[in-house]
């Protein structure tokens, strides 16, 4: 009798697999992403009350933090995903790697409409040279090389270990620049709104929906990086088909 | 490897265009600058830091595809990588070279060009210093950026926008030392960050450079 062999994670990196299992967590995470983000939107705009300084503008939070929170933890995704596609040669993981990218900068650019539209009536200004926003501002830049590099490169493989590699450089030097930005300018923008600390400054009124809209951003992060996966396995397909047929032609 | 950064050198010296290239470019830019935003010396004075640096970085920028485009196009790529020389080896040199006909040249330029942006006297010594010490770095990241980019048909556009990006923390470390030492503050932090970003870049980038030549010579 031969062992079973032990569940486990890597199984998905085969595509086929990976296929069945996406095939019903995609439904399921978008579903389950679009009733956390319609519950914490609604609870947030309409439910909770004005803040006493800020009044009304303070709802913008329930969309701001959890795209920033996305827009580093994709980077962080395509990081990792790059590392299992250098080191165990996962097509799945470089895919999902690409489909990432998009999303991310995606939510890069929504984190900062969404805290320039909060800031012109707090602040006074669309926009401040202040660390925080300077290093989303690059973070997006970093966003655009990386979805530029994989698109200019023909060769699936290629364009997979380039822009791998490019991934690990760029969050080096992602994180420098974060700190240069810190060591250039003292900032406006507030420190961390959520904090694992105790003494935490917000109040479980505004905190508990800024936690469904937090998964509800993280779902439906998953399930576009699902999708998009899904979409590049099958052009994979398609293409791999295509030149069966005329090989065999 | 004394061999081919002799190699080098002389080809960026006779081949004409490469090595005058981007001093001139930081010339015009330094000329171009005060006829933008006007003669006044505060002015200038304030932002000529920034402009230098700047100047220096866009320089190293429009002579980076000459590191390895030329010998992929003829083919000395392939031999150098198969040379007995490790590639990490041929990545460092090239920059080296890349470094000594574009920063060297740079770095000597910049007190000129800073007496034409009214850069206040005692920025001197900490521009020459601050570009002596972050030029390698932008050469190095440069090299990564070229080696990236480098068996694409037109990778000029996207080689800046790799690079530019990278270049980030250099600029800003190094841009920051020349104008605290034109309010005569204190200026060893900035510049000790800026060495550390060059002594980090010098000994690992040309590993992720060479592993990227590897991937394209495939």
């Amino acid at each position: 009798m031969t062992p079973t062999p032990r569940p486990s994670l890597w199984e998905y990196a085969n595509p086929v697999k990976f296929m069945r299992l996406s095939d019903w967590l995609l439904p399921l995470t978008a579903w389950l992403a679009a009733a956390a983000i319609a519950v914490g939107l609604v609870w947030g705009f309409f439910l909770t009350p004005d803040d006493f300084r800020q009044g009304s503008t303070v709802k913008i939070i329930f969309l701001h933090v959890p795209s920033a929170l996305m827009a580093i933890n994709a980077w962080a995704m395509m990081l990792v995903a790059s590392l299992v596609w250098l080191i165990r040669r996962h097509h799945v993981s470089a895919l999902a790697a690409r489909a990432a990218g998009p999303v991310g900068a995606m939510m890069t650019l929504i984190a900062l409409f969404t805290g320039a539209i909060w800031g012109q009536p707090m602040w006074g200004t669309w926009w401040a040279w202040d660390p925080r926003l300077t290093s989303f501002l690059i973070l997006f830049l970093f966003y655009l090389g990386y979805i530029a590099l994989w698109s200019a490169i023909e060769d699936p493989d290629t364009a997979a270990d380039l822009t791998a590699v490019l991934c690990i450089v760029g969050s080096v030097f992602a994180v420098l620049s974060r700190y240069a930005a810190i060591f250039w300018n003292q900032g406006l923008h507030q420190g961390a709104s959520l904090s694992v600390a105790p003494g935490t400054r917000m109040d479980w009124a505004y905190k508990a929906p800024l936690y469904v809209s937090m998964t509800g951003f993280g779902l439906l992060f998953l399930a576009l990086v699902l999708a998009g996966t899904r979409t590049e396995i099958r052009a994979r397909r398609m293409k791999a088909l295509i030149n069966r047929e005329r090989m065999q032609g | 490897m004394i061999a081919l950064l002799a190699r080098d050198l002389r080809l960026a010296m006779r081949a004409g265009g490469g090595f005058g290239l981007g001093l001139a470019f930081f010339l015009v830019l330094a000329v171009l600058v005060p006829l933008g935003v006007g003669p006044e010396g505060g002015t200038l004075a304030a932002i000529a830091p920034g402009i230098l640096w700047i100047g220096a970085l866009l320089a190293c920028l429009l002579s980076l595809d000459r590191i390895f485009a030329l010998d992929f196009e003829d083919g000395s790529l392939d031999l150098l990588a198969t040379a007995p020389i490790p590639l990490e080896g041929v990545v460092a040199v090239k920059a080296l070279a890349h470094w000594l006909t574009t920063g060297l040249p740079l770095v000597l330029a910049a007190p000129v060009l800073g007496i034409l942006l009214n850069l206040p006297g005692p920025a001197y010594g900490e521009l020459v210093v601050s570009l002596l010490i972050g030029t390698p770095a932008l050469s190095v990241i440069g090299a990564f950026g070229a080696a990236l980019t480098v068996g694409l048909k037109r990778g000029g556009l996207l080689m800046s926008l790799l690079v530019l990006p990278l270049y980030v923390p250099t600029l800003v470390f190094g841009a920051e030392a020349v104008s605290r030492g034109a309010q005569g503050l204190p200026v060893a932090t900035p510049l000790l960050l800026l060495a550390g970003i060059t002594a980090g870049s010098t000994a690992l980038l040309p590993f992720a450079a060479a592993l990227a030549l590897r991937i394209n010579l495939r």
